[in-house]
């Protein structure tokens, strides 16, 4: 009998325990909902969230390299922490080839961090499923002018923004000074023709190879937009990757495979191989983008750091250079129970003043105009010259489908170098492909 | 009606504790296996994707907004005009046949090795067992480097004897060949135990009476080795078919079916067919349903034929 009351007892309190815990998340949540979710409220959130009495914890999912560059990341949240002492950031490191998929995972069932850093092809794809918190009229927006129209480009969907501008990208030619002078050219090509012949030029003179070519679709983009292609026409709803121009792309790129100015890749870790290849000294010219150069800078080839040369991708048939644009947003959870925390956050970590530190000590392009005229920002010699790629560089298609262009376009790239397909073939699976997720195009 | 109460009741009264087992597993098995069944073929009836099924974000509770349609998953998956479910279907006929045919033959050979006195047996046995006992990932990501074309042990020690490099896993046949050797090195090893274990419960008087007759070794295997090993040869190659066919990670971690899709087998094309992108959770029961249905059949098939032979199981 007395054990029976003593259950009840255990019952009764952790009963009421969890109905009072319950209780209390919702309380919580529920006002910082009311204060963050809709834009015309925002105004109060500017100085809201700055003077944040309660303590609370924001998650942030930083998907950068875990080795490189997180820790300069980290350097930030302890500035943020002794700003802000009240918000507490629990910063966790999430390998970027998981974390979409973890994202999401995450989202449908309300346990996503608030803040998320997103590649740009995944922000549409996120706000279409409503897992986005809109910024307009929030912390996070702030300064919003002072913004690139280019890489803010990405962060719209539906006429909303949905996010803000991290860190910018485009490929670059990223090249051996030293292996080119060998060769005898003192020029970086500025066509894929001169790209030929220079790499060619490397491969009989320097004792290298001349290029490598990732076999990625992402790497085979400045071939198709430098050939005056493109993958789709969002404005026309339009599939065009298995267009004319496309496939000229495609077959330039073939021919450097096969006139043996780039070996044949390693279909499987291209990347890895092309990194080790050129850090070493073994490949004269790589396309590669700014996130790769503090890598690049580990290998003995570069002990030097002036021996890196860096170069807007070779032209195309079409005369221009067709880099693409990428790069990562700050995103917001649509459900995070901090928002006006997690819109503090990005503010800070997107200021001018913190974008030209990353720049300074990783190589990362700022967003923000301003951020470039800081000392900071032009202290990393990569910067300007970065700088001037991204200023030609082509924005990707923001709709929600982006972040599935590239897997079509992955395996025939891929067939299409190992001779099993003809590049009008290759890209005529891609469209193919394409048309599965794009129902309505044509 | 009352001699069939009665019969139960005597029935309950003479084992209710085989009742009272079964009960704990009979809610276990419906709550982990029939209720997500019945979903999932229900689901493949649907267009449910990542869009509008039920979601809570933070405040927001969007509920189920998904609706049935039919058959038009299954003539999609079945018949639609850019649908590879059956050049897929077929590399999995060639992959589960191919694997499990390895499998078993090298397990019986090793497991007959292995059941003679041998010196040092315990430490070979140890030695075999071991690939069963790396996790299946960690044998994929190092096979994936010992394969790789360029820096990889196997090609630096190919070179050796003067072969050139070959692209393991970048070209179509040579990719096949590979996923299915190494999914062979991680099988064997159960093959073997249980091959090894038939072949110690076979009394040893019978291979004694067949020497004593003058069978040959080779006549002894046939005879009294492989017919003592029926039960337990039908019950793993059952077994060994069904995990080949569903063999998940080791394609998908060393190729992700590729090149392009040399390598694809139903389970890999249906993950990257469903989960590619938005969601499609409608698409991705449909091809378990399909799945499943393939290996039922082929369960009751071969069921049926050991029954035929005179096997009871």
């Amino acid at each position: 009998m007395r054990e029976r009351v003593e259950v009840a007892w255990v019952l009764a309190a952790t009963m009421g325990l969890s109905a009072g815990l319950l209780a209390g998340c919702r309380g919580s949540s529920s006002s910082s909902s009311s204060s963050g979710s809709g834009s015309g409220s925002g105004s109060s959130n500017h100085e809201g969230a700055g003077a944040q009495e309660k303590p609370v914890t924001i998650t942030w999912w930083d998907t950068s390299d875990s080795t490189n560059e997180a820790p300069k990341f980290k350097d930030l949240i302890v500035k943020f922490q002794s700003k802000y002492p009240n918000i507490k950031v629990d910063y966790q490191n999430i390998a970027f080839d998981q974390a979409r998929d973890k994202f999401k995972t995450a989202a449908q069932a309300s346990t996503a961090p608030d803040v998320m850093r997103a590649e740009v092809a995944w922000t549409a794809e996120f706000a279409s499923l409503r897992y986005l918190a809109p910024l307009e009229g929030t912390a996070a927006s702030a300064d919003l002018g002072d913004y690139l129209p280019a890489p803010l480009s990405s962060n719209k969907y539906d006429g909303k923004l949905y996010g803000v501008p991290q860190v910018t990208d485009a490929l670059a030619l990223l090249y051996n000074k030293a292996l080119l002078q060998k060769a005898g050219v003192s020029e970086p090509p500025a066509t894929m023709e001169q790209l030929k012949q220079t790499a060619l030029a490397v491969k009989a003179k320097a004792g290298a190879d001349g290029l490598y070519l990732n076999p990625q679709g992402y790497f085979l983009l400045p071939f198709i937009y430098g050939a005056g292609g493109d993958l789709v026409r969002v404005e026309q709803k339009k599939i065009v990757v298995n267009g004319a121009e496309a496939v000229k792309g495609l077959e330039v790129a073939l021919d450097l495979i096969k006139s043996g100015a780039a070996p044949k890749p390693d279909l499987n870790s291209g990347y890895n191989q092309m990194q080790a290849g050129f850090k070493d000294g073994k490949v004269a010219m790589v396309l590669n983008g700014p996130w790769s150069v503090a890598d690049d800078f580990t290998g003995k080839a570069f002990a030097d750091k002036a021996n890196l040369g860096i170069a807007p991708v070779p032209a195309g048939s079409s005369g221009k250079p067709g880099a693409p644009l990428g790069g990562h947003n700050y995103v917001v959870y649509a459900g995070s129970k901090n928002l006006p925390a997690s819109y503090q956050f990005v503010q800070f970590m997107n200021s001018a003043e913190n974008q030209a530190y990353l720049a300074k000590e990783l190589g990362l392009l700022p967003t923000r105009a301003s951020a470039y005229q800081l000392p900071d920002a032009s202290a990393n010699p990569v910067v300007p010259k970065f700088k001037a790629v991204i200023d030609k560089a082509v924005p990707r298609p923001a709709i929600a489908q982006g972040g599935q262009l590239l897997v079509p376009l992955d395996q025939n790239y891929a067939r299409a170098i190992g001779g099993d397909k003809s590049p009008q073939a290759a890209l005529d699976s891609v469209a193919s492909d394409y048309r599965q997720f794009l129902k309505d195009w044509n | 009606m009352a001699t069939a109460a009665g019969r139960l009741r005597r029935s309950w009264d003479k084992y209710w504790y085989a009742w009272a087992m079964v009960i704990p597993v009979t809610l276990v098995l419906g709550a982990l296996v029939v209720i997500p069944l019945v979903r999932g073929i229900y689901l493949s009836f649907t267009d449910a994707n990542e869009r509008n099924v039920a979601a809570t974000i933070g405040q927001l509770r969007l509920p189920d907004s998904f609706q049935v349609i039919g058959l038009r998953n299954y003539t999609d998956v079945l018949f639609g005009p850019s649908s590879k479910f059956w050049s897929v279907l077929a590399r999995t006929g060639i992959w589960t046949f191919a694997c499990t045919f390895l499998h078993y033959t090298l397990g019986l050979g090793l497991a007959v090795l292995l059941n003679r006195p041998l010196r040092g047996r315990a430490i070979y046995r140890v030695l075999l067992i071991l690939p069963w006992a790396v996790p299946t990932f960690i044998s994929a990501f190092a096979w994936k480097l010992i394969l790789a074309r360029d820096n990889g042990i196997l090609n630096y020690a190919l070179g050796g004897v003067g072969v050139g490099p070959l692209d393991w896993l970048g070209t179509d046949a040579l990719a096949l060949v590979s996923v299915i050797a190494v999914n062979v090195w991680v099988g064997v090893p159960f093959m073997m135990v249980a091959i090894l274990g038939g072949l110690q419960s076979i009394p040893s008087e019978l291979y004694e009476a067949a020497e004593v007759d003058g069978a040959s070794s080779w006549q002894r295997f046939w005879h009294v080795t492989l017919p003592g090993l029926r039960t337990v040869s039908a019950a793993v190659i059952l077994l060994g078919t069904i995990w080949s066919f569903n063999m998940f990670p080791i394609i998908f971690l060393m190729t992700g079916g590729g090149p392009g899709d040399a390598t694809q087998i139903l389970v890999t094309y249906a993950f990257v067919s469903a989960f590619e992108g938005v969601r499609d959770y409608a698409l991705a029961a449909t091809y378990g349903v399909l799945i499943v249905s393939i290996l039922v059949v082929f369960s009751t098939f071969y069921r049926r034929a050991l029954r035929a032979s005179g096997e009871v199981w």
